[in-house]
């Protein structure tokens, strides 16, 4: 069930002592120790559906970049179109290789005129770093402040009501997908109105020495709520029923933004930037196969790495899949021909040697409840 | 520290099985439904297969995880949870109860003798994982 084979030692957050306490069962993940589970992953699923869930997210990296040639930087390596982004706004994006495939997905940060924020994937941190810094141009200082930061996110119906309660000012106001600066009770904090679950909430950006004090007073505020800690296992079934990409599993350097769903996040008029020419190519082609969402016809559980298969063939992979605690059936999705592409296309998952039927449904899964922009 | 029911025996892989006359009804341990998680599925063989002991039998699913279920004792299938289909959670709410799997006619009864008194199981878990 856990990686027992990581040949460096985990890394920690600046909560983990927190969570051991809470007695949430630790597990690796991309190289961190983090709680996979503090109640069970149902019922803390459903917490974030139906009340509010706390999520340390810390592991997740963050890299600032500012100077005149910031934005420059920043387009060139993004395959969206930073130069929309007003101060207080966040996009996603992908990093792109030359060749197409993607080195990671990303939220883009406007801090202010020239000085933006990147926020990357954990297992991909040092990865990241080495890529935009040897990518970067002109006058663009680029800073890691992926250990000084904590992050954490809180998500579900009574998001908005709680951190409304702690924060130093209104946050109703807030648009999905962006920011204020402020403090929540007393910690200053980055207020995001983003998230990774398909439910309104926030992430907070903050110092790592106050991520305690901040955690604290959101599950003691949050108890009249129905607060509960989330781990990530929780995290892996919410963005599963949204069909929210995970960089490892559904998306990686194999993989390019079209076929993965993700064209809405490149921007070719904008100008030039690594990754543009293949991408281009690519969409003038016409994509070989698409990421798919497929839902089981019984409850056997399709996973990471299991075939799909058409016609008694084998067709494509399973990226992604799990049983999807509020939709109440197993789900997952794949890469299959674009020709299975298409809603109610008859599937089988091959599990343990016997085909399961499965048919691709329309995604997310489960309705989005996230703010509306 | 998981619940071990003194009048059961126990396999290492963390199953019980509770001896009814020439019959054996098994399941996972606490212990086992602790280690897994919510578990959302569950595959069981049918009335009138034969098992082995010590083969694999069946499997428990997760949200997280896939298990191999190992049979206590040799023998045929003439009861299967009829439950566990519609709600698999049993075996994590009720694992010596309501989350029973099989019931097994032994073959030779005396595997019984080969399975780990209660006792021993709690010494094999008390590390806290396999």
């Amino acid at each position: 069930m856990t990686d027992t084979t990581a040949s460096s030692p985990l890394k920690r957050t600046p909560l983990r002592d927190v969570h051991v306490k809470a007695g949430a069962k630790m597990v690796p993940f991309g190289g961190w120790d983090m709680p996979v589970q503090y109640r069970g992953i149902i019922e803390e699923h459903r917490a974030v559906r139906r009340a509010v869930g706390l999520f340390d997210i810390s592991h997740m990296g963050e890299f600032e970049v500012r100077g005149p040639d910031a934005l420059a930087a920043v387009q060139r390596l993004c395959t969206n179109d930073a130069r929309t982004l007003e101060l207080g706004q966040v996009q996603y994006a992908a990093l792109c290789y030359p060749e197409g495939g993607i080195v990671d997905d990303l939220t883009v940060y406007r801090l202010a005129a020239d000085h933006y924020m990147l926020v990357v994937n954990a297992s991909n941190i040092d990865k990241d770093w080495a890529w935009v810094t040897s990518h970067s141009l002109g006058r663009a200082e680029w800073k890691n402040v992926s250990d000084e930061t904590a992050l954490l996110a809180v998500q579900g119906p009574r998001a908005e009501a709680l951190v409304g309660r702690l924060a130093d000012r209104d946050v109703t106001g807030i648009p999905y997908y962006h920011f204020v600066r402020g403090a929540v009770a007393g910690v200053p904090a980055i207020i995001s109105r983003t998230g990774y679950t398909g439910e309104d909430g926030f992430e907070l950006y903050v110092a790592a020495g106050s991520a305690e004090r901040l955690w604290a007073a959101l599950i003691e505020a949050g108890r009249p709520d129905g607060i509960q800690p989330i781990g990530l296992g929780a995290r892996d079934t919410l963005r599963l029923e949204m069909k929210y990409a995970l960089y490892g599993n559904d998306i990686d350097q194999t993989t390019n933004p079209l076929e993965a769903g993700l064209g809405w996040v490149v921007k070719p008029a904008k100008g030039e930037f690594i990754g543009r020419e293949a991408i281009e190519a690519l969409r003038a082609r016409g994509v070989a196969r698409k990421l798919v969402g497929f839902e089981m016809a019984e409850r056997a559980v399709p996973r990471h790495g299991y075939r799909l298969m058409s016609g008694g063939a084998p067709v494509g992979v399973v990226t992604s899949g799990s049983f999807g605690p509020s939709v109440e059936r197993s789900i997952g999705i794949g890469y299959v021909p674009a020709a299975q592409s298409a809603v109610g296309s008859e599937l089988a998952v091959e599990i343990r040697g016997a085909a399961h039927a499965a048919r691709v449904v329309k995604t997310p899964f489960h309705p989005s409840h996230t703010k509306k922009a | 520290m998981a619940n071990v029911p003194a009048e059961l025996r126990y396999t290492r892989e963390h199953e019980w099985a509770k001896v009814e006359g020439d019959r054996a009804r098994i399941g996972i341990t606490a212990f086992a439904q602790e280690q897994l998680g919510d578990v959302v599925f569950v595959e069981l063989p049918k009335v009138g297969a034969k098992v082995t002991a010590m083969k694999t039998f069946g499997v428990v699913e997760s949200v997280k995880a896939v298990s191999d279920l190992f049979a206590p004792v040799s023998g045929e299938v003439v009861e299967v949870n009829a439950a566990l289909p519609k709600q698999p959670e049993l075996v994590n709410t009720d694992p010596y109860g309501k989350g029973w799997m099989l019931v097994i006619r032994m073959a030779n009864p005396k595997d019984v003798d080969g399975l780990m008194s209660a006792a021993d199981y709690e010494k094999l878990t008390a590390g806290g994982g396999h």
